[in-house]
């Protein structure tokens, strides 16, 4: 037994490096490599998954190749809490695997800290989820599919400003995200002649909302504007309505990551009514937004594609349009200009890319938490169009 | 005979280096990683002094090393002995309060300040970068000369030029009659005050000694890939620390390197050939080795060697 273990460990110990050492594998066709880094595994997995199936759906509802090269996507996982292992990951993908485009990339440090490769490796890099305004800066390499925080809040002060409502407290999570959007829902809300009555944060990890939403009842506004990680919206909104601040009058609104679409429906009935901006909903009614459920239903049956799925949808568009353009040439300066100012119709309506920022200009919706056919849904009924990242 | 094993690891390191010149990021984080868990074992493995913390001090040396880069130091050599020195200071200054206590009480005593130093690092974000990271970080050339690269040439002969100049000097020091003392006190700490040897003293050394080395991986991490994040405090580091300490066998230098690689290869195969199970397989292996393979890895190796020609 034991010497049949310990054999059985150094063959395994001895197999290891070989397997590592393994060349790429020979392509036939001369394929065009993306490395795809994601976090599969740890807390945000599923950012990772709904990235990841929304390029395999992308990519079998399209023609295999582009200007003659087959797009072939090598994933890695980056756990989503560790920058290093992310840039690691990157360099590897650029010196080992020669990819010609990195994409990906679900956290702000993760994006940051890989932006040096690209820029050393002259790589383009899409960044299909991270949101903070800083990241394109960092190289110029990187184009963004995704959004900015910014570009959802401001639209969202600006319709409650315009929709009867003149005082709003803000609840944040305390961690940048958070305290980026209280900054920005300030800003344009004020601008647009409303009052913050008071700011509140929430602590990130387990927070009681309780005496928090006492304390807005008391205030009294017209509305409580939200932003939480997408997964704490369920129990800050059920409090909300237990607290009886529904029936107070207060109007509850937010940004739409809180009411993300791969959980929102299992949030219950307390989310009904509730108002938030995004740039995407899955309920978007559109020719491409069918086309991007029926294709992403044939690959992850059990997910409902949110504002994730629909960044990384979009990446591959982006980066197969510029493809055409080059004409198959994969230099990634070329490749990057042919990406600026590329404007195309996607499941999430119509969109472009800034050829200043290399950011998303979207059409931000305004929509309203609804029950169909058993389902919840948010439902788009106004929308504030072309929206730049204002940051 | 026994110099040629000594050599084999070096060798190995250096063969590795030729053999797969597209695989250095990887390598350089097996470095990084083997000396981070040296320090581990010599505060763990020799010292008998079980921490949960120890991120705390790589974290600081990580950016230690990483704001003088920012703020126009970029000289990779003395950029290693500030993140030495800082992290050595904290380590003195935080032992009183680890040693203070029996072996349970102190483990949770390191556990509070690694919590209590990320969540620092997290709030003080005008200076970490907070939870975003340390950004603008240059790096000098290694010696004037040798630009850290793309292909990670540079960084991976400079971690392992660290790593193999601290661990023969750990080498030396567990050897020298306070390397016995250490493991006199750790052997039965009962004893050793009536034998004279000025315990506190002795674990409190050790103690900033083995947080001068963490000190020194992090500011390694923060020089090679010019970047610092709070995942460099994290809890998650100590743990795997800890399992690459396990793994490759306490209490002996070499079981520190063999497990690092181990670990780490083992890591970056499996979450390569499945992105989404692989922390499943890790830790399936994880646990046969801790029922089948006493000793760690290191010991299933001295079990194969001849007698008399291990170390």
């Amino acid at each position: 037994m034991t010497t049949l273990t310990r054999r059985a460990a150094i063959l395994s110990a001895a197999a290891l490096p070989a397997a590592l050492a393994r060349p790429a594998l020979a392509q036939s066709g001369d394929p065009f490599r993306i490395g795809l880094v994601l976090p599969m595994t740890g807390p945000f997995a599923s950012t990772g998954r709904q990235i990841d199936a929304a390029i395999k759906a992308w990519l079998r509802a399209n023609p295999a190749a582009v200007a003659g090269k087959r797009l072939e996507i090598l994933l890695r996982d980056d756990t989503g809490v560790a920058p290093d292992v992310t840039r690691r990951l990157a360099q590897e993908l650029v010196v080992r695997e020669r990819v010609r485009a990195l994409a990906g990339f679900g956290l702000t440090p993760l994006a940051l800290s890989a932006a040096p490769i690209a820029t050393e490796a002259k790589v383009p890099m899409i960044v299909m989820a991270a949101a903070t305004s800083i990241i394109p800066q960092r190289s110029p390499y990187i184009v963004r599919t995704s959004f900015t925080l910014p570009q959802a809040v401001r639209p969202m002060a600006e319709w409650a400003a315009k929709n009867g409502i003149k005082s709003v407290v803000t609840m944040v999570t305390d961690f940048a995200p958070g305290l980026d959007s209280e900054k920005a829902f300030k800003e344009a809300f004020s601008a647009a002649g409303g009052n913050v009555v008071a700011e509140i944060r929430t602590p990130l990890r387990n927070p009681d909302y309780a005496p928090f939403l006492q304390r807005v009842r008391d205030l009294k506004p017209d509305a409580l504007f939200i932003f939480v990680p997408s997964g704490e919206g369920s129990a800050l909104i059920k409090q909300f309505s237990e607290r009886g601040l529904k029936e107070a009058g207060i109007r509850l609104i937010g940004t739409g990551d809180v009411l993300d679409d791969d959980i929102l429906n299992d949030m219950g009935d307390a989310v009904l009514g509730a108002v938030t901006s995004h740039h995407y909903s899955t309920a978007h009614e559109s020719r491409e937004n069918a086309a991007f459920r029926e294709a992403f239903k044939a690959v992850a049956p059990d997910m409902r594609p949110n504002f994730m799925a629909v960044g990384g949808w979009d990446g591959m568009h982006l980066l197969a349009e510029a493809l055409r353009r080059t004409n198959g040439d994969v230099d990634g300066t070329k490749l990057v200009e042919a990406m600026k100012g590329q404007s195309w119709t996607s499941p999430r309506g119509p969109v472009s890319i800034d050829p200043a920022t290399r950011e998303m200009v979207q059409d931000i919706y305004i929509r309203r938490t609804e029950r169909r056919d058993g389902q919840l849904w948010n439902v788009e009924f106004d929308k504030i169009q072309g929206v730049k990242d204002a940051a | 005979m026994r110099v040629l094993l000594h050599a084999v690891p070096w060798l190995a390191a250096i063969a590795a280096y030729f053999l797969m010149p597209e695989r250095l990021p990887l390598l350089s984080s097996i470095a990084i990683a083997a000396l981070f868990t040296v320090s581990l074992d010599l505060i763990v493995g020799y010292a008998g002094v079980v921490t949960l913390g120890q991120a705390a001090f790589f974290g600081a040396g990580a950016y230690t090393a990483g704001l003088l880069a920012q703020n126009g130091w970029g000289e990779p050599l003395s950029g290693l002995l500030a993140a030495a020195a800082v992290a050595a200071v904290l380590g003195l200054v935080t032992a009183p309060l680890v040693l203070r206590s029996g072996a349970l009480a102190g483990l949770m005593v390191t556990l509070g300040l690694g919590l209590m130093l990320y969540e620092a690092a997290n709030k003080a974000a005008a200076i970490t970068g907070g939870a975003d990271g340390l950004q603008g970080v240059e790096v000098w050339p290694v010696l004037g000369v040798f630009r850290f690269d793309l292909y990670g040439q540079t960084a991976y002969l400079y971690s392992l030029a660290v790593l193999f100049v601290l661990f023969w000097l750990a080498k030396l020091i567990v050897a020298s009659p306070y390397g016995l003392s250490l493991r006199g006190i750790n052997g039965n700490p009962r004893r050793a005050p009536a034998l004279g040897v000025p315990v506190k003293t002795r674990l409190t050394v050790a103690y900033a000694l083995a947080a001068a080395y963490a000190g020194v991986a992090g500011a390694l991490l923060a020089q090679t890939t010019a970047f610092v994040s709070l995942d460099a405090l994290s809890f998650q580091r100590s743990a795997d620390g800890l399992l690459m300490l396990v793994l490759g066998g306490l209490g002996s230098l070499y079981g520190a390197l063999i497990g690092a690689a181990a670990f780490t290869l083992a890591h970056h195969a499996l979450s390569e050939a499945s992105p989404i199970f692989w922390q499943f397989w890790l830790g399936i292996a994880l646990i046969a080795l801790a029922l089948y393979g006493r000793g760690g890895l290191m010991g299933l190796l001295r079990k194969l060697m001849p007698r008399g020609a291990g170390s």
